[in-house]
């Protein structure tokens, strides 16, 4: 820290919170994790499902991708912000600690209802938009308080300037504000009963549908989590951001063109042509300006790329950083409609999800908490380094498993699904193309037990951690005292 | 305003001169390659929205130089495809089923174009390969319930089993249980004289008596079914829905009555018939 920054007074943070918020975040990881796990043996045995409605593949999806999405994603980055704007603006969280606890339980409220309703068969069937009206209602009044309490942050802030992290999360959470709103404008049947109907309806549902599928991918999982990257990087390499401008150009690029993206996921159906061509044009427009981000996470280690030998939690940062790399060229690519034709509906398209997914958002929570937790409970380190290498390879390992096996089953697929025998007959039946991907299913739910086991192993490292004392501590008193 | 520009000595650049909890950033320009590249992907974006369809008004949008639509282009590439396959399938249409299977060329594209068909509309219940399922018989088998002649299975596949199209094949048998016309233990005699026809049971002459009351009008005197009625043969130990003495007896009690679709509107007729002939040669044609 600089003499200047020293110089100043710290005011006292809110940082209860963002403890809480840690033990939640990981707590909702590894059951996210595990449900992953569960739905990926189900596609390879389906008798998992135990014929019942309620663990069912369908019921048990939407169970997964909202606890990855928003229970652990979003827990995280409702810490983060807190920890994050209360530092860069060096002021005490706007609303102090009743606004930022209504903030993290009232959305920890959410979840639970949400995820109870989607076992028991609760849905508005909105893909990543599941919950229905009340769950939504309740959602709109916590994000609310959220941007309260972030905006209000910002706006007493002690500096002068408005660090680039805070444009990240600020618009996250008026885009996300807006995205939901707009898509779960609904009528429910009854006050009292749980069914409600769209106001969307026919493409013009499905287009709002993937305007605001598209641009939870674009807001949540890529503006908010650079949010992240931008400050937890430079802290924990000790170095300066990599270019000033470039953050300015690739944030103001990325936000004006993701809003635009979504019909990309609605190639060749009844989404009229010139829509189609606009969501697909604006998704290769993208391609820069998502590496823009890329560029200052990664140029921002230059001049201390030693630290990713002796720091494993910051080389799971700057891994998440070249798999946003990759998922953000990955995705322009399959935007394009010939390749697009190939690849919609193919586990390609869930390779590519997970690709961000474990690569990016969960690898950049990681190294988030590996810098989080020591100094959230005021310890020198975590309690162990080498636990958190293991967990880094480990990890790696599952994600490599995972995002191949679903490129060969997904290429193979679109491929098998296209093919015509020599008198124009198509080649194969569609459930000879299900019984070809078994073996790729089989290795996909390996890299998922792989993930898992880290994340087991991050559990255990950050209890440690927290109890107190050091790993190398404890193996050394017994050779002093000897 | 706390501005206080250094050089940063690993890099050689100048900061910014704010700084945010020890965080600075460095004043280095736009990477060229990037800003070029990112000009790139707009001259695409741009020469792609003139050629294709692309910006809307309130009224329509513009149509761009190629004159793209995804429906004349699918329209074109299906035309192609039917062109390529025309001359078989007009001769399919014209020829009798047995003068196609007489004609190898015809009887090979038949088999593939039934193959084809099969696999992606007759596969979800009758299993691959026509291998069946409890409900839905086996294809590749001898046993037959509407039989087994290529002008039978044409027939069937044309215009199914119990469904609402005129010509659908029609029979019901009594729920002789649900409906009360038989008694739970003259159901449970029935049962063992049923299994008796295949030597699986002891037959009373309770039961005896009653299969010929109730049940030979269709099924037979010897039990071994009527396929103008799609009454199944009860003799040959093969089981639509299955074999065991209980659900022989929840068949008898509750009646199945399966259906099938009719597959004409559908399906063209060339292709009825080209699945007629590859159904016909699973292995049971007669």
């Amino acid at each position: 820290m600089s003499s200047q920054a020293a110089a100043l007074p710290k005011p006292r943070y809110v940082e209860d919170v963002i403890r809480a918020a840690i033990v939640l975040c990981i707590f909702w990881g590894v059951a996210a994790f595990t449900v992953g796990v569960v739905i990926a043996a189900q596609l390879v045995w389906p008798q998992l499902s135990f014929d019942s409605e309620h663990l069912t593949f369908g019921r048990l999806r939407p169970l997964h991708t909202s606890a990855a999405i928003f229970a652990f994603g979003g827990t995280a980055l409702i810490g983060t912000a807190f920890h994050v704007v209360q530092r860069t603006c060096r002021a005490r969280l706007f609303g102090g600690a009743p606004l930022g606890w209504f903030v993290l339980l009232g959305y920890q409220f959410f979840i639970v209802i949400a995820a109870t309703g989607y076992l028991l068969g609760i849905t508005q069937s909105k893909e990543y938009a599941e919950p229905e009206w009340y769950a939504d209602l309740w959602l709109t009044i916590v994000w609310v308080a959220y941007l309260v309490a972030y905006l209000g942050t910002v706006l007493k802030r002690e500096e002068p300037h408005i660090y680039v992290a805070n444009w990240f999360y600020l618009a996250f959470i008026i885009t996300i504000a807006m995205l939901h709103i707009v898509n779960n404008l609904a009528i429910p049947v009854s006050i009292t009963g749980s069914k409600s109907y769209s106001a969307w309806a026919g493409v013009q549902d499905a287009m709002i549908q993937w305007w605001y599928g598209h641009n939870a991918v674009g807001f949540f999982l890529t503006a908010a989590f650079l949010g992240m990257m931008y400050y937890y990087i430079p802290k924990a390499a000790n170095r300066p951001i990599y270019s000033y401008r470039l953050s300015i150009v690739h944030f103001w690029s990325l936000v004006f063109l993701y809003i635009w993206a979504g019909p990309h996921h609605l190639h060749y159906t009844s989404l009229p042509d010139w829509a189609q061509t606009l969501g697909m044009v604006f998704s290769v427009m993208l391609w820069m300006p998502s590496w823009g981000g890329m560029i200052n996470g990664l140029m921002t280690l230059s001049g201390a790329w030693e630290k990713l030998r002796t720091d494993p939690g910051l080389r799971f940062s700057v891994t998440a950083v070249g798999f946003y790399g990759m998922a953000t060229f990955e995705g322009p690519v399959m935007s394009i409609k010939a390749v697009n034709s190939l690849s919609h509906y193919t586990d390609w398209t869930i390779g590519h999800v997970h690709s961000g997914a474990l690569g990016w958002v969960a690898f950049i929570v990681f190294g988030t908490l590996y810098y989080l937790v020591p100094r959230m409970w005021n310890r020198p380190a975590m309690w162990s380094t080498r636990l958190i290498g293991w967990h880094y390879w480990i990890a790696t390992i599952g994600i490599v498993l995972y995002i191949t096996a679903m490129w060969v089953s997904g290429i193979m697929q679109g491929l098998m699904w296209r093919a015509y025998d020599e008198l124009g007959f198509l080649q194969y039946s569609f459930v000879e193309t299900v019984a070809a991907m078994k073996p790729f299913y089989m290795i996909r739910l390996l890299g998922g037990v792989f993930f898992l086991s880290g994340a087991l192993i991050m559990v255990y490292n950050v209890w440690r951690t927290v109890r107190g004392q050091s790993e190398a501590a404890a193996t050394l008193r017994p050779a002093i005292a000897a | 305003m706390p501005t206080k520009i250094e050089k940063d000595t690993l890099s050689g650049r100048d900061t910014t001169g704010h700084e945010w909890d020890g965080v600075k950033e460095l004043n280095t320009p736009l990477p060229t390659w990037w800003v070029y590249t990112f000009y790139a992907t707009i001259v695409f974006a741009i020469v792609y929205c003139v050629l294709y369809p692309a910006w809307p008004w309130a009224t329509g949008h513009t149509r761009g130089l190629l004159g793209y639509t995804a429906r004349s282009e699918l329209t074109q590439q299906l035309a192609e495809q039917a062109k390529s396959r025309s001359v078989f399938v007009d001769r399919i249409r014209k020829a009798s089923l047995a003068d196609i299977r007489k004609d190898p060329e015809l009887l090979s594209f038949a088999m593939a174009g039934g193959r084809s068909a099969f696999q992606n509309n007759c596969v979800p219940c009758h299993g691959a390969g026509g291998a069946g399922n409890i409900g839905f018989p086996n294809l590749a088998d001898d046993d037959w319930m509407w039989g087994g002649s290529l002008d039978q299975i044409y027939k069937t596949i044309e215009h199914g089993i119990r469904n609402s199209d005129e010509a659908s094949r029609q029979s019901m048998m009594p729920k002789f249980g649900v409906d009360g016309l038989l008694t739970g233990q003259q159901i449970g005699a029935v049962t063992d004289y049923v299994l008796s026809l295949s030597g699986k049971a002891k037959a009373t002459p309770e039961g005896a008596a009653i299969f010929k009351d109730q049940c030979a009008a269709c099924h037979q005197a010897d039990g071994k079914g009527n396929q103008e009625l799609g009454a199944p043969n009860l003799t040959d130990g093969i089981w639509l829905y299955g074999g065991s003495r209980d659900q022989i007896y929840q068949s008898i009690f509750f009646a199945h009555n399966g259906s099938m679709p009719a597959w004409t509107g559908r399906l063209d007729e060339a292709t009825l018939k080209m699945l007629a002939i590859y159904v016909h040669s699973l292995g049971g044609g007669r």
